[in-house]
């Protein structure tokens, strides 16, 4: 065998011409083989997947609602009506929003997941917010890239954390806190990441807050007019 | 024929009796003042952290140069470690200074081959490393102590451990105070540089006597920090005459941060400048337009260290641009 | 082609042809996963998975694929394995998963595992196809590791999690920034050519 017959584009060795068939139907085949192996480890695997991604929900909404002990998912539609469920298909045009209730089924809060851009990348986040009190009741950021040891804080430092327990939306992020409601002390070194934080609240319940209040108030309403 | 590839212009020559280690020791004895002033304004915190860089900066030099007595000897590594020295705070841990002396070193200058083949600005590179690894360490500012003896921070760090963060963090320097709190710091101060900040970051006029110094001397391109402060004063004068509640005043655009530092003694590295005029024109427009960009739309409040990083890597570019016509060249090549 | 043995082809990717530190290939994944150490291991085990699985079976379908579509097959069968172990890591190991995020899916256009295909796989019996995928995924994983513990021990103070310098550690966060990694990597191999330059000199001198 000379030195020219193993160069790599000549093998393996083929006739001169493959017929289209055999081309169309070895590539048919091995497709299908391949496409039947990915169903079969989809269907195992899908199970365990979805678990995990409910869990992962589940505890996100039951620590910014302070353990409720059930919620709902509700959707915000476009208009700003708040429905049990949305025509299939149109789930991604309204919000998703996790309404948290008591033992005795009174609404507790209702939790929110929204994001947007920080200082590297989106940060995501989940925040609970009581439209009775007008006030917040825990922030969560589920989702950062922000710079290791420094942005990433907005995740980690409790201290900044737990700023937004009790805080009184419209919120601003500041250097050195006077006190005033709704001051959030932002991270030294991480003043970007920490206003996204404060931003991404706040654009959201400027956008929500009056369709959960009134959803709130027609609720007790509702309870009221119960015996 | 190969005796041609040495001839650089048409004769008469000079000849001089600068060399390298003439040019070298003729820079750091400029930068004394300056490290003077740094030493005056942060005590005895500014030597150590300066004496930590430039260790750093002679070790690799030392262990793994290739001629390494002489490239110790000619005083480049010195410089490194001077002015890496004088982007620091003084309260950074030593071990930190030292490390990014080594690394400026090592990484931005042996690595390719030694003095003269870099490039990027060894110190700048350094300092970009820390900038990069300690974000925390090298932006934090200790209130100014009543005490000048006293140590500005937690210098003595045990190795690769964090600092103590100190007691009184004054926290911001003019820059930052602007940036993120929008309140402008007396130019009275800037100029004569009692503001928090980086060693080297306080005392505009001394920066500017020392180079005039140099350039003076034919040691230093005057046309790279005159294009630098011009292009920085003209581009934040429209600004702020566009919007001077939100854009700083020309004045505090100059003297404050590291720009007199960075334009004087670290753009006009000659290794990592261009070599014809036209080209360290527009390597010091393109500096100056970088600064003013990224301190007012960046994400950081300081932007001259990557300013000229950014510039130094279109300095191979800005040469090939800029290189002059052999005379007659132009009319035998267009004639047919 | 030279003739090699069954243990020079298991052996040859480990080191002598390890195909990131000698060969250059499988940068991507060498670089922006290699943050810590778990995640090293985990990109370099899912690698040696699709590259053992698809040389086996390139090996033995060879002699029914068509010359002309070849490479179309092989992606097809490279891109099968690499969504059995994308789905699953994610559900064995999801927080791993969610840290490689979409490296796990960029295995398929890994040049290496390609190339083990065209350059060996496809010409080769089943035996010595499987051998030398374990070698190659092999050298994949040590450089992969390599890189991983320096930028954990550096950039984090820890090796596989566990803390080795104590609390009061200063990270050196560049390190597991992607900057961190084209150091490591340079690194890496500024230290090689060193050592491989001094063998030489030994052997000549």
């Amino acid at each position: 065998m000379s030195e020219g017959n193993v160069q790599a584009g000549t093998l393996p060795p083929s006739p001169e011409h493959t017929s289209s068939f055999k081309m169309i139907s070895s590539l048919g085949a091995a497709g299908a083989a391949a496409g039947l192996l990915i169903v079969l480890v989809f269907g195992v695997t899908k199970e365990p997947i979805e678990r995990y991604k409910a869990e992962v929900l589940r505890l996100a909404v039951s620590e910014v609602l302070n353990d409720p002990a059930r919620y709902e998912t509700l959707y915000v539609t476009s208009d700003g009506a708040i429905e049990a469920s949305v025509p299939a298909g149109t789930e991604s045009e309204a919000k998703k929003i996790y309404v948290g209730f008591d033992a005795d089924g009174h609404a507790t809060g209702v939790a929110v997941k929204d994001g947007a851009a920080g200082f590297q990348d989106i940060i995501t986040l989940i925040y609970g917010f009581d439209p009775t009190s007008g006030k917040l009741l825990a922030m969560k950021v589920l989702e950062n890239k922000e710079t290791p040891g420094l942005g990433d804080a907005i995740e980690k430092d409790l201290a900044f954390v737990s700023q937004f327990e009790q805080a009184t939306p419209p919120l601003a992020a500041v250097k050195r806190s006077t006190g005033a409601p709704g001051e959030i002390d932002a991270i030294t070194g991480a003043t970007i990441s920490s206003r996204a934080v404060v931003r991404i609240i706040n654009e959201s319940l400027a956008r929500l807050r009056a369709p959960i209040e009134a959803y709130f108030s027609q609720a007790s309403a509702r309870e009221e007019a119960l015996p | 024929m190969n005796a041609s590839h040495r001839i650089v212009t048409a004769s008469p020559h000079i000849k001089a009796a600068d060399d390298t280690p003439t040019i070298m020791w003729s820079v750091v004895a400029s930068l004394a003042p300056v490290v003077a002033s740094a030493v005056y304004f942060f005590g005895p915190s500014a030597l150590l952290v300066l004496a930590a860089s430039v260790a750093g900066a002679l070790a690799p030099e030392a262990l793994l140069g290739n001629r390494g007595a002489r490239s110790l000897r000619d005083g480049s590594a010195i410089i490194t470690g001077v002015l890496l020295g004088l982007t620091l705070p003084p309260g950074i841990p030593l071990w930190m200074a030292f490390l990014g002396g080594a690394f400026g070193i090592g990484f931005g200058k042996l690595v390719y081959g030694g003095l003269g083949q870099n490039v990027f600005n060894p110190a700048l590179l350094g300092r970009a490393f820390l900038q990069a690894a300690f974000p925390v360490a090298i932006t934090t500012w200790p209130a100014a102590s009543k005490n000048w003896w006293a140590l500005q921070g937690d210098n003595f760090a045990f190795p690769l451990m964090s600092p103590k963060v100190p007691d009184a963090l004054s926290g911001a320097t003019p820059l930052g105070l602007m940036k993120f709190e929008q309140t402008s710091t007396p130019s009275l101060d800037l100029i004569l540089g009692s503001t928090s900040g980086s060693l080297g970051e306080t005392s505009g006029l001394i920066i500017l006597v020392c180079g005039a110094y140099l350039a003076a001397r034919k040691h230093l391109e005057w046309r790279i920090p005159a294009s630098i402060l011009a292009t920085v004063a003209v581009f934040s004068a429209i600004l702020y005459a566009i919007d001077s509640a939100h854009y700083p005043s020309p004045v505090f655009a100059l003297f404050s941060g590291g720009l007199m530092l960075g334009a004087v003694f670290m753009a006009t590295d000659m290794v990592t400048s261009p070599v014809t005029h036209r080209g360290c024109w527009i390597f010091g427009v393109g500096i100056g337009l970088l600064v003013v960009t990224i301190r007012l739309w960046g994400g950081l409040s300081e932007g001259v260290m990557y300013a000229i990083l950014l510039m130094n890597a279109l300095v191979p570019f800005i040469n090939r641009a800029t290189q002059p016509r052999t005379f007659g060249a132009l009319e035998a090549e267009s004639k047919p | 082609m030279k003739e090699t043995t069954g243990q020079e082809d298991l052996l040859r990717g480990i080191w002598r042809e390890n195909p990131v530190l000698i060969q250059m290939l499988g940068l991507c994944p060498a670089l922006a996963v290699t943050n810590n150490v778990e995640n090293s291991l985990a990109m370099a085990l899912a690698t040696l998975f699709v590259l053992v699985g698809s040389s086996l079976l390139v090996s033995l379908c060879k002699r029914f694929i068509p010359g002309e579509i070849r490479i179309s097959v092989y992606i097809l069968i490279i891109a099968t394995f690499v969504t059995v172990a994308d789905l699953t890591l994610q559900a064995v190991v999801p927080e791993i998963h969610k840290a490689l995020g979409a490296f796990i899916a960029l295995i398929v256009v890994n040049c290496m595992i390609l190339g083990r295909q065209e350059a060996f796989a496809s010409k080769r019996p089943p035996g010595r196809a499987l051998l030398d995928a374990l070698g190659t995924g092999a050298g994949f994983a040590i450089a992969l590791v390599m890189l991983g513990a320096v930028r954990e021990i550096l950039g984090s103070g820890s090796f596989l999690g566990v803390s080795l310098f104590g609390p009061s550690y200063e990270p050196w966060i560049v390190m597991i920034l992607p900057p961190g990694g084209f150091l490591t990597l340079g690194a890496l191999l500024l230290c090689l050519a060193w050592w491989q330059e001094r063998q030489e000199v030994k052997v000549s001198g």
